[in-house]
């Protein structure tokens, strides 16, 4: 019998997620990089791997080999230090955590650091969309003229007919994200939105308008993992990782079984908690992919939170930071930012915050269990973390 | 947005709705698969192609306002999941419909149209559309 290494977050460190102009995506990888580091409080001489996490470097930056480019500007490259580039759409940055905490569980590593960076803002106008469309099927759904909000869009009409659901209902959830990122000084955006701002902003795919819509943004995340034996060594209080899953669909959403069920989302999350040992309604607060409000609300049901149809109930009151599962502390996709490759690393820095009582305004108390869902595209790849437990 | 011959093998699909039939199952997969989805390697083989008849129901549709470069003088547009009668789902435009004749459930067929072009002297790329079924 094969013994498998529990494995723990031991720092983490962000930029501010947002349109940084100053700042190329190697200084943000860095930025993020340093600060999980002297969080960590580990040297250079810990580190066994390093993973790095982007979508789109290589359509706007130009830069392919981020993995090298991370290490190199890290000042780590005369260590020779392992460093790869994990891409999964815009999961690249859980994909990155998951490979990461395989790398120590099984054994092979002590010492693992994330980096997930993003540099979107280096286009201009309508060029963005040429690229984040590159997400979709580029022959099938793209070049027919589909965007990642049309095909958001696709879903959420259908969705809010079979089941009688309003804008409202999308709109609450991106105004709770709004008012937890006022609370975030990381968010790209931190003014609170009313119901009636969200409505009445321009539309971008109907029905989705652009209150619906994660934004364009910069950013970088960065985390180091351990494992058990290193975090007792250096009598270290890391965050535990208890279950990570992945579940991959169809690329395209025309080709899924069903058009409002993220099959990737229902499979990765059975078993996460599953391998967790623990009940749904353990979870305490959970930081899920809304790339566009209507995600978030049918994962609210594909994680296992609502019955399909009935995530409507809970965007009200309990999705909101003192509510029975509080959804996006940080801000989530919608406020804190969505800077692809650096959004699922975020998400863990927000978990790991909330464990460690670091996290301000928005602190949620007692904490026991925390569930972390990135998707890639419109629910190509999932990935699920649950941290937590004694 | 695409090589010539990016463009040129894709044509028959494109061009005149070409699926694929998986021979084990007969299935009907559009776009075209190499591999049957579900009878996975006893449809090595035996995918052959078939022409679809274009008809087929609106499953979902939205209006595009924001859009990438090569459609921005098409804007806004109606985009839609289309379930064809032979089995497939698929992503397209419709056409030639008054906006208020769009509905989840309504009848349509497929028409040959320009898609997009590449830029000014660009290589312009052609395929379906739909149009809902006048009654």
């Amino acid at each position: 019998m094969v013994t498998l290494n529990d494995v723990y977050i031991i720092g983490a460190g962000e930029t501010k997620f947002g349109e940084l102009w100053d700042k190329s995506l190697r200084e943000l990888a860095v930025e993020a990089g340093l600060k999980a580091v002297e969080d960590a409080g580990v040297y250079t001489k810990d580190i066994d791997i390093l993973y790095g996490s982007n979508t789109l470097g290589a359509g706007i930056s130009y830069q392919n080999d981020i993995g090298s480019l991370i290490s190199d500007f890290s000042g780590i490259a005369a260590d020779h230090i392992p460093a790869l580039r994990v891409e999964a759409s815009t999961a690249s940055g859980a994909a990155a955590i998951r490979e990461a905490y395989l790398s120590i569980r099984s054994g092979e590593y002590n010492v693992a650091m994330i980096g997930g960076v993003e540099k979107l803002t280096d286009i201009y106008g309508s060029e963005i969309l040429d690229k984040t469309s590159t997400l979709l099927d580029s022959e099938w759904e793209a070049f027919f003229g589909a965007t990642p909000a049309a095909v958001a869009a696709l879903t959420a009409r259908k969705y809010m007919k079979d089941f009688n659901v309003s804008k409202e209902v999308l709109a609450r959830i991106s105004v709770n994200d709004h008012e937890n990122a006022s609370k975030n000084p990381d968010a790209q955006f931190r003014n609170r939105i009313s119901v009636e701002t969200a409505l009445n902003s321009l539309p971008v795919a109907e029905p989705l308008n652009i209150m619906d819509c994660s934004p364009i943004g910069d950013g970088a995340a960065a985390l180091l993992l351990a494992s058990e034996e290193f975090v007792k060594k250096n009598k270290i209080d890391g965050v535990r990782i208890i279950a990570s899953s992945i579940a991959q669909d169809f690329l395209a959403l025309h080709s899924r079984e069903s058009i409002y069920r993220l099959d990737s989302t229902v499979i990765a999350a059975r078993k996460a908690l599953e391998k967790a040992g623990i009940r749904n309604d353990q979870i305490g607060m959970v930081e899920l992919h809304n790339s566009y409000s209507i995600y978030g609300l049918i994962a609210l049901e594909d994680l296992g939170f609502a019955e399909k149809g009935k995530a409507k109930d809970l965007v009200e009151a309990d999705i909101k930071l003192d509510g029975r599962i509080p959804v996006n502390p940080s801000g989530g996709l919608k406020a804190k930012g969505n800077p692809f490759g650096a959004t699922g690393v975020g998400q863990a820095v927000e978990a790991y915050l909330q464990f460690k009582n670091r996290a301000g305004e928005r602190q949620i108390k007692g904490l026991e269990y925390a569930m972390l869902h990135n998707m890639g595209g419109s629910g190509s790849t999932s990935i699920v973390h649950i941290l937590g437990g004694a | 947005m695409g090589e010539l011959s990016r463009i040129w093998r894709e044509s028959d699909h494109r061009y005149r709705l070409v699926a694929h039939e998986c021979g084990n199952c007969k299935r009907i997969f559009f776009p075209p698969r190499d591999v049957c989805p579900i009878c996975h390697r006893d449809s090595i083989g035996k995918m052959r192609e078939v022409e679809l008849s274009g008809k087929g129901t609106i499953s979902s549709f939205t209006v595009v306002h924001d859009s990438p470069r090569a459609f921005k003088r098409q804007r806004p547009y109606v985009l839609a999941l289309i379930d064809l009668d032979e089995g497939p789902t698929i992503t397209a435009q419709i056409v030639d419909t008054p906006l208020d004749q769009i509905e989840i459930g309504k009848r349509v067929h497929s028409v040959f149209r320009r898609i997009h072009e590449d830029g000014p002297g660009g290589i312009i790329q052609y395929g379906y559309k739909f149009a809902v079924d006048l009654s």
